[in-house]
C-alpha cells in the first residue's frame, strides 16, 4: 500500500507538465489528422468525380477524339456528337453574366459599406442574402414568364435597330425577336450571381480597418478616392475570389439557363439567338439518352464542364498572383 | 359489357390465378415514359381502392424505362417508342400497347383560332426544316384560302429533351417526307435544323405562347389546357382532320395491328378517312419468363382491369382507350408469349 502510494505521489510530483505535454501532443495529432482528412476528402471527392466522368465519357472521347471539342454536331439519330455548341454557350452566357454582375455588385457592396445611411444598410443587406437563397428554378420561371416577353417585345427590337447596324459588332445583336437566347440567359444569370458576389464583397469591404479610411478622410480624400485607393487595394484578392465564386456558379447553373437559353444545338454569332450550355444539355437529355454513345457523350460533357471550370479558376489564380507581383514591384 | 365471353373467361382465369398465387395486396413497380404518368396514377388510385394492389410508377422517361426493365429492377417498363422484335427477343421481353394519345401541331399566329389553320405532312416537314420561313408562303396560303396570313417569320419550337412525343412527331415527318427521313431521321431526339427547344410539353407550350409566329408540337391535352391554336392536318386519305379523341381512336382502329409482330407498329400516318395522322401509342414491356411471376401477373391483371374499366378516366384526361379488337389481340398474345 505504502509503496504504491509513494510511487503514485512520485509520479504526480514530477509529471503533470509532462503528462500535459503528451496529452496535448496526442490531441494536436488527432486534430491535425481530422482536419487533414477533411481537406483530403475534398480532393478525393473532386478527383473521384472527375475520374468517373472521364471513365463514363471514355467511349465518346475514343470515338470522336479531338473532334468532340470542335464539332458542332449533336445528332442522336446518327450517333454523331460534338461539344463545341454547349461549350461556347456556357462560356458566352457566363461572360455576359460577369460583365453585368461584377460592376453592379461593386456598386451594391460599396453603397452598403461606404455611402448608404446606417438605417438602410441592414435591410438591403438582408434583402441581398434572401435573394441568394432563392432556388434557381424560380429565377428560370421568372425569366421565362416575365423577362422573356420584355426582351422579345422591347429589348431585342431596340438592339436590332441600334446596335445591329454597327458593322462587325452588329452581328452580335441581330436576330428575330424571340426573347429567349444567350443574352437573356446571361442577364438572368447575372441577376442570380449578383447576390453572391455582392454579399462576399460587402463582407470583405467591412474588414477594412476604420483607421485607414479615417486617416484618408482626415487627409482630405473624397469618398471616391477612399474607395479606389484604400478599400479596393486592401481587399482586392478577396474581391476577386468572390467574383470567381460567382463565375463558378454561373458556369454550372442549369435550371434557370435551361428555361431561357432556347436549348438549340446551333452555333450562331448573334447573342439574340438560342444556344445551349453544357449543364442545360445534360439536364435536358440525360433521361432519354437511349444509346451508349449518347449517354457517354453527355457524361463526357460533364467532364468538359470540370475542365472548363478548372481552367477558368486556374486562370483567375494566375492573374491574382501576377497582380500581387506587380504590386510588390511598385 | 362489351367483353366477349373468352375475355371474361380469361379475366376470371387470371383473377383466380392471382388469388391462388398471392392472397395479399401486391406492389407492382413500373418505370418509363412520362406520357402515361397522369392516366397511370389515376388508374392506380382507382385500382388500389378496388383491389388493394398498388402501382408504383416512376415517370423517368422512355429511355430510363427500357434501361430499368432490362436491368430487372421493375416489373414493367414503359416506352413511347416500340422496341423491335429482335431487340425484344434478345432481352427476353414481351411488348404490348397500353393507351393511345396524339401529338398536335400548335401555332401562335395572329388571327388564327384553334383548328382553323390547315397543314399537310410535307408542309410540316418543310417548316421544321426551315425551308418555309414565312406564314404567308404560297404553299401555306394555297390550302388556307379563307385565312389571311401575315408575312410574320416562322419560329420553330421543338423539344429540348428526348421524348416520345418527339419520336412520334418525327416518325410521322419521316413517313411523309423522304427529305426529312434522309436529312434528319427519327428518334426520341434529333438534330433539329432550326428552332428553339423547350423542356417538356409544358416548355414547348410556354415558348409557343410567348413567341409570335411560332409553331410547335405538344400532346393534345397540353394544347387544350393551354387553349392553344392547334391545327388540322391532312391524313393519308387526303382529308383534313381535327385532333380529337375520335380521330385518335379512328387511327388506332385502322392501324394494321394484326400483322405487327410484338405490336411493333408506330401508328402515325395511319390509313382511314377519319384518322389523325400523328397518333401515338405507349408501350409496356414485361419479361416473357419473369423471375417474379406473381408480380408480372398482377401487372397484367392491372392492365386488364384498366382497359375494361378505365376507359372513361382515360377520356377525361384526353387519352384514348385501346380499341376492343386490340385488347383481345393483346390478351391472346399474353397467353402465347408470357410464361408465368
Amino acid at each position: 500500500m505504502a509503496a504504491s502510494s509513494s510511487a503514485l505521489s512520485n509520479a504526480t510530483i514530477d509529471s503533470p507538465a509532462q503528462r500535459r505535454n503528451t496529452r496535448d501532443a496526442r490531441a494536436d495529432g488527432l486534430f491535425r489528422w481530422i482536419v487533414a482528412s477533411a481537406g483530403l476528402f475534398v480532393l478525393l471527392a473532386l478527383l473521384g468525380a472527375a475520374l468517373s466522368m472521364l471513365w463514363g465519357g471514355r467511349e465518346a472521347f475514343s470515338t470522336f477524339g479531338f473532334g468532340f471539342l470542335t464539332s458542332t454536331d449533336w445528332d442522336a439519330v446518327n450517333h454523331k456528337f460534338g461539344a463545341l455548341v454547349p461549350i461556347y454557350g456556357t462560356l458566352v452566357t457566363a461572360l455576359i453574366a460577369m460583365l453585368i454582375a461584377v460592376p453592379v455588385s461593386f456598386g451594391i457592396a460599396l453603397f452598403l459599406t461606404e455611402v448608404a445611411p446606417n438605417w438602410l444598410r441592414g435591410p438591403v443587406a438582408a434583402a441581398i442574402e434572401l435573394l441568394a437563397g432563392i432556388p434557381s428554378i424560380i429565377y428560370g420561371m421568372w425569366g421565362l414568364f416575365v423577362f422573356v416577353p420584355v426582351m422579345g417585345e422591347y429589348v431585342t427590337p431596340w438592339l436590332n435597330d441600334h446596335l445591329g447596324k454597327i458593322p462587325g459588332l452588329g452581328a452580335l445583336f441581330t436576330g428575330p425577336p424571340l426573347g429567349i437566347g444567350m443574352l437573356t440567359a446571361g442577364i438572368v444569370l447575372a441577376i442570380m450571381v449578383i447576390p453572391f458576389i455582392s454579399s462576399v464583397m460587402r463582407e470583405v469591404f467591412l474588414t477594412v480597418p476604420m483607421r485607414l479610411k479615417e486617416s484618408a478622410y482626415a487627409l482630405g480624400s473624397t469618398t471616391t478616392e477612399v474607395v479606389w485607393d484604400i478599400v479596393l487595394p486592401y481587399t482586392r484578392s478577396a474581391v476577386i475570389g468572390g467574383v470567381f465564386l460567382g463565375l463558378g456558379s454561373a458556369l454550372g447553373e442549369t435550371m434557370a439557363v435551361t428555361f431561357v437559353l432556347g436549348n438549340a444545338h446551333q452555333l450562331t454569332a448573334s447573342l439574340l439567338m438560342p444556344g445551349n450550355s453544357i449543364a442545360a444539355t445534360i439536364a435536358n437529355e440525360f433521361t432519354e439518352a437511349d444509346s451508349d454513345i449518347y449517354r457517354s457523350s453527355l457524361i463526357a460533357l460533364g467532364f468538359l464542364l470540370f475542365v472548363v471550370t478548372f481552367f477558368v479558376l486556374a486562370g483567375a489564380k494566375w492573374m491574382l498572383r501576377r497582380m500581387a507581383r506587380a504590386e510588390g514591384e511598385k | 359489357m362489351y367483353q366477349s365471353i373468352q375475355t371474361r373467361l380469361a379475366v376470371a382465369g387470371l383473377a383466380a390465378f392471382i388469388g391462388a398465387t398471392s392472397a395479399q395486396a401486391a406492389d407492382i413497380t413500373g418505370a418509363g415514359a412520362t406520357f402515361i404518368y397522369p392516366i397511370l396514377s389515376k388508374w392506380s388510385d382507382s385500382y388500389n381502392n378496388k383491389t388493394g394492389n398498388k402501382i408504383n410508377y416512376q415517370s423517368i422517361g422512355s429511355g430510363g424505362g427500357i434501361a430499368q426493365i432490362k436491368a430487372g429492377t421493375v416489373t414493367f417498363g414503359s416506352s413511347d417508342k416500340p422496341l423491335t422484335p429482335a431487340e425484344l427477343h434478345d432481352a427476353g421481353l414481351a411488348q404490348f400497347p397500353s393507351v393511345i394519345g396524339g401529338v398536335v401541331p400548335v401555332v401562335n399566329v395572329e388571327g388564327v383560332d384553334p383548328g382553323k389553320l390547315k397543314l399537310t405532312g410535307p408542309l410540316l416537314a418543310d417548316i421544321f426544316q426551315g425551308k418555309i420561313t414565312k406564314w404567308n408562303d404560297p404553299a401555306i396560303a394555297q390550302i388556307n384560302g379563307d385565312l389571311k396570313l401575315s408575312d410574320a417569320a416562322i419560329t420553330v419550337v421543338h423539344r429540348s429533351d428526348g421524348s416520345g412525343t418527339t419520336f412520334n412527331f418525327v416518325n410521322y415527318l419521316s413517313k411523309v417526307s423522304p427529305e426529312w427521313k434522309s436529312k434528319v431521321g427519327e428518334g426520341t431526339s434529333v438534330q433539329w435544323p432550326v428552332g428553339v427547344g423547350g423542356k417538356g410539353n409544358e416548355g414547348v407550350a410556354a415558348y409557343v405562347k410567348q413567341i409570335k409566329g411560332s409553331i410547335g408540337y405538344v400532346e393534345l391535352a397540353y394544347a387544350l389546357q393551354n387553349k392553344m391554336a392547334y391545327t388540322s392536318v391532312q391524313n393519308s386519305a387526303g382529308k383534313f382532320v381535327q385532333p380529337s379523341a375520335d380521330s385518335f381512336q379512328a387511327a388506332a382502329a385502322s392501324a394494321d395491328w394484326k400483322n405487327a409482330k410484338d405490336f411493333y407498329l408506330v401508328i402515325t400516318n395511319a390509313p382511314g378517312e377519319n384518322s389523325w395522322p400523328i397518333t401515338a401509342t405507349n408501350f409496356i414491356l414485361v419479361y416473357k419468363q419473369p423471375k417474379n411471376g406473381a408480380a408480372t401477373q398482377s401487372a397484367l391483371d392491372f392492365f386488364t382491369w384498366a382497359w375494361a374499366e378505365g376507359g372513361k378516366q382515360a377520356e377525361e384526361l384526353d387519352y384514348v382507350p385501346l380499341p376492343k379488337g386490340l385488347v383481345d389481340q393483346i390478351e391472346s398474345y399474353w397467353k402465347t408469349e408470357i410464361k408465368l
